[in-house]
């Protein structure tokens, strides 16, 4: 007994070292309870009783292995519970844990990284596939490829959201529930997000092979025409030159995405269905577009308007004519000249 | 185990020499707070009367004010950000952008929660925009820029209040558009100046267009605002 008092005199580490109990062979691998410096929460009496203990269990036992669990126990013994080292090494260590756990998801989940690879374009990438998003393409025997990019048409859903937004004012249009603002870019977003997801359903019922992401950047995409015609309507204000745009720019823009569909779809059926809806879904957007926000022609308004007032309310407004009005007077003037040769 | 000892012995024999061994896994967590300054004069800075501490806020946003009238490329504007700026100049154009112009209840124009939505909505989508393009400029940083830039754009918007305050008319109208246009065009270059240095450069394009997007919106809707009569 006096041995590991004496070997303990010796021991110069800060630490308590390895105690020469391992060198000496006393004949166990028990940490010495008195060179620990994490005294806190445990009397001095009672450590000194678990190292008598197992002092005690020592000389009893010789196996290596009983006291080295005897060892660890008396090392959790010999706190006191929760309140002691003992409790508060457990709740750093849990606070820790559920630090990193936190850590790890948020940066899975808002981790942005996630999309970077579908914003990697170059300026003249950019407009190419706008323009080409005019240009219907013939081949439909092989699948042709579309781009899966995100930038393109998350600019063109916020240009047309700009477009509406200078619709909306010029038109007077009044929003009883909600803002301007709040209806035109739910109106753009939701037809984006809306549209394409229907039709990827479409698609996966009719076996077409087609990506969510291509499906998104198509739509998108296809919205420049709208984006064209509204620009150029909103401001020019002729029934007529509204629906030959219609026509043109909406119809060779359907054309593009439906050829782009049907390269990728096969059977007749599920081509006619895809495409059919697609088509249906793109040129009604852009003829509600023109009509829903459109300047009051005078004299409708008030012949469909009875006694009831509907919520989208169109009141006269004291807005500056003099844009619309020399935009107007320029194309009227310029339709006579022509007329006139 | 006297064996085994006898066994072990040879091997921990030139332990005491060694402070650390290999067999030892050391483990654990160091850290070194790393006493900066500022960690110290936060520390006195709590002491000081209030009147100090928002004379020297609002001394570095009005030199921010003066960095963005004057656009050079310095990073001041980069290194201290932050969002005092562009909330009081949100928070001024929402108002006088309040007040409707109608006669009726009906509020055709656009409401204080309307202007600060789409203003912070739009810096964050915009921010979020040059991050995913490969910008090297930091959340915050970007809305720091894009907040001060909005400055011209409520210049502009006073001018066009006092312009109002004569009546709307074709001249009124004439001068305002060209009042929203200049600073529209300013508030667009100032940000372009502080955030394309941030992007690589075949990509400043992709990085400009919203920017110019988000202003022409705030400017067409400073530029189509009549106060109530």
């Amino acid at each position: 007994m006096s041995v590991p008092e004496a070997n303990k005199n010796t021991n110069t580490e800060a630490w308590g070292g390895f105690d020469d109990n391992l060198i000496q062979g006393t004949g166990s691998a028990v940490i010495d309870m008195e060179n620990m410096d994490d005294t806190s929460g445990s009397s001095f009496e009672d450590m000194g009783e678990m190292h008598q203990r197992m002092r005690e269990e020592e000389v009893a036992d010789e196996a290596a292995a009983t006291e080295e669990d005897t060892g660890e126990d008396g090392e959790f013994l010999g706190m006191k519970g929760i309140k002691g080292q003992l409790g508060r090494q457990v709740a750093d260590e849990v606070w820790q844990a559920g630090k990193r756990q936190a850590s790890k998801a948020f940066n899975l989940y808002a981790n942005i990284d996630i999309l970077r690879p579908y914003f990697d374009v170059e300026p003249i990438q950019v407009r190419n596939r706008l323009i080409e998003s005019m240009i219907p393409v013939r081949m439909i025997n092989f699948p042709q490829k579309i781009a899966g990019e995100l930038y393109g048409p998350m600019m063109l859903v916020f240009t047309l959201v700009a477009i509406l937004l200078h619709g909306m004012k010029t038109s007077g249009t009044v929003i009883r529930e909600g803002t301007l603002m709040g209806t035109a870019i739910g109106t753009c977003f939701g037809y984006w997000m809306g549209v394409s997801s229907f039709i990827y359903f479409l698609a996966y019922l009719c076996n077409a092979q087609i990506t969510m992401l291509q499906m998104l950047s198509l739509l998108g995409y296809g919205l420049f025409g709208h984006c064209v015609v509204l620009f150029v309507t909103y401001n020019v204000h002729f029934h007529s030159l509204f629906y030959i745009l219609w026509l043109v720019i909406g119809g060779l823009s359907t054309l593009r995405m439906v050829s782009a569909l049907i390269s990728r779809t096969v059977g007749q059926t599920p081509r006619l269905i895809l495409c059919g809806t697609l088509a249906a879904l793109h040129m009604l957007f852009l003829l509600y577009l023109h009509f829903a926000y459109h300047k009051i022609v005078e004299g409708i308004l008030d012949t469909l308007e009875g006694p009831n007032v509907p919520p989208i309310q169109r009141v006269a407004r004291d807005l500056p004519e003099v844009a619309t009005s020399l935009i107007n007077g320029t194309v009227k003037s310029l339709g006579i000249s022509l007329l006139s040769q | 185990m006297a064996e085994v000892d006898e066994g072990n012995r040879p091997m921990f024999a030139g332990l005491s020499d060694v402070s650390i061994s290999e067999d030892i896994p050391v483990e654990g967590e160091i850290t070194v707070p790393v006493g900066s300054p500022s960690q110290d004069d936060e520390c006195s800075t709590l002491d000081e009367p209030v009147k100090d501490t928002v004379l020297r806020d609002l001394k570095a946003v009005g030199k921010k004010f003066v960095h963005v009238l004057y656009p050079k490329k310095s990073s001041s504007l980069l290194r201290d950000w932050d969002l005092w700026g562009p909330l009081l100049l949100c928070v001024t154009l929402a108002l006088m952008l309040q007040g409707g112009s109608e006669k009726g209840k009906d509020d055709l124009g656009p409401q204080f929660a309307e202007v600060f939505v789409i203003i912070w909505f739009g810096s964050v989508v915009i921010t979020l925009n040059s991050k995913l393009l490969g910008g090297t400029i930091s959340f915050f940083q970007s809305l720091c820029v894009l907040g001060y830039c909005i400055l011209p754009l409520t210049v502009a918007m006073v001018v066009c209040r006092l312009v109002l305050l004569g009546g709307s008319s074709k001249v009124s109208f004439i001068v305002r558009l060209i009042v929203v246009t200049v600073s529209f065009s300013w508030s667009t270059f100032a940000s372009t100046a502080f955030l394309a240095d941030s992007q690589p450069p075949n990509r400043r394009a992709l990085v400009v267009y919203p920017v110019f997007l988000f202003y022409f919106v705030i400017g067409w809707m400073i530029l189509t605002f009549s106060p109530s009569p």
